[in-house]
């Protein structure tokens, strides 16, 4: 049987949200019990997505995020949209180091973390119509817990 | 939690805040300019002892300090830096330019 959970969530694109965001998702993602280094992962990328969204994605005029999550047994699935801007291309946009505020101290390491703590990133992006970023990611603790059980 | 800081002779020891994104960085960033100019600091040692997160608005912060306390002739260092933040700090790159020490004295010794 197919264990199968998700949650919807939207908010204004304002700075005091990045962290009313990963907490949410931390807090939904808690019930598969991760590693604290799992979590770690899942809201450093929550973080780095959500915060895309609000100055990049709504820089000129304020807008709302919109966080979908799903668990499906020991996978755990997450889109953050917003409906700003737009990415006019997207493969420059995910390089290390690329950024298009370097006057604002921005590392341009946001994408490179999110595919380093995620599974699969996928972004898709209209111009002048809005970005969504997609992150999957397994439980490696949940699995093993699981085979631990069946072994015995 | 918030930013707290120490100053001995012109080296500061900052602990910074338990979360460091984009909504904190512009605030600590501008609190660290302040600091640095008004106490002419040399040497910035960045104390995460009291940090639980950050993403990589943090790289950030650390990278616009370490070029402005380089261009005046200072550098700057890193304690306490838990695993998960090593992490992220990893991935930049930013450990050729900037380094962990054991303790505030270790970081004082080497980059005085
Ligand atoms: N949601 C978004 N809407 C519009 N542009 C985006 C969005 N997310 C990312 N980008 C673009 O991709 C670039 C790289 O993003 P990232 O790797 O997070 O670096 P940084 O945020 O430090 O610039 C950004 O500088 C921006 O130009
Ligand atoms: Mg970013």
């Amino acid at each position: 049987m197919k264990f199968e959970n998700e949650m919807k969530i939207e908010f204004d694109s304002k700075s005091q949200n990045e962290g009313f965001a990963r907490v949410v998702v931390a807090a939904f993602v808690a019930q598969l019990d991760p590693t604290i280094e799992e979590l770690a992962d899942i809201k450093t990328s929550i973080s780095e997505a959500v915060t895309n969204a609000i100055i990049h994605g709504y820089e000129m005029y304020p807008g709302k995020v919109y966080i979908y999550c799903k668990i499906v047994d020991d996978v755990i699935y997450v889109e953050i949209e917003d409906h700003g801007k737009g990415i006019s291309n997207i493969e420059e946009a995910r390089q290390p180091l690329f950024t298009s505020k370097p006057n604002m101290e921005r590392s341009g390491m946001g994408f490179t973390v999110m595919e380093a703590f995620m599974d699969n990133v996928e972004v898709e992006s209209v111009e002048g119509c809005g970005t969504t970023v997609m992150m999957k990611k397994t439980l490696l603790s949940l699995r093993a817990t699981k085979e631990e059980a069946c072994n015995e | 939690m918030s930013l707290t800081y120490e100053i001995k002779h012109r080296n500061m020891i900052v602990r910074l805040d338990a979360e460091i994104d984009h909504h904190k960085a512009e605030e600590i960033r501008d609190r660290l300019d302040q600091l640095i100019a008004m106490n002419s600091i040399k040497v910035l040692i960045f104390d995460f002892s009291n940090t639980v997160f950050m993403d990589s608005s943090g790289i950030g912060v650390i990278m616009g300090r370490y070029k402005k306390m380089k261009q005046m002739g200072g550098d700057v260092g890193l304690i306490n830096v838990n695993s998960n933040i090593q992490r992220v700090l990893k991935l930049s790159g930013i450990y050729r330019l900037v380094k962990n020490y054991e303790s505030v004295q270790d970081a004082i010794k080497r980059l005085v």
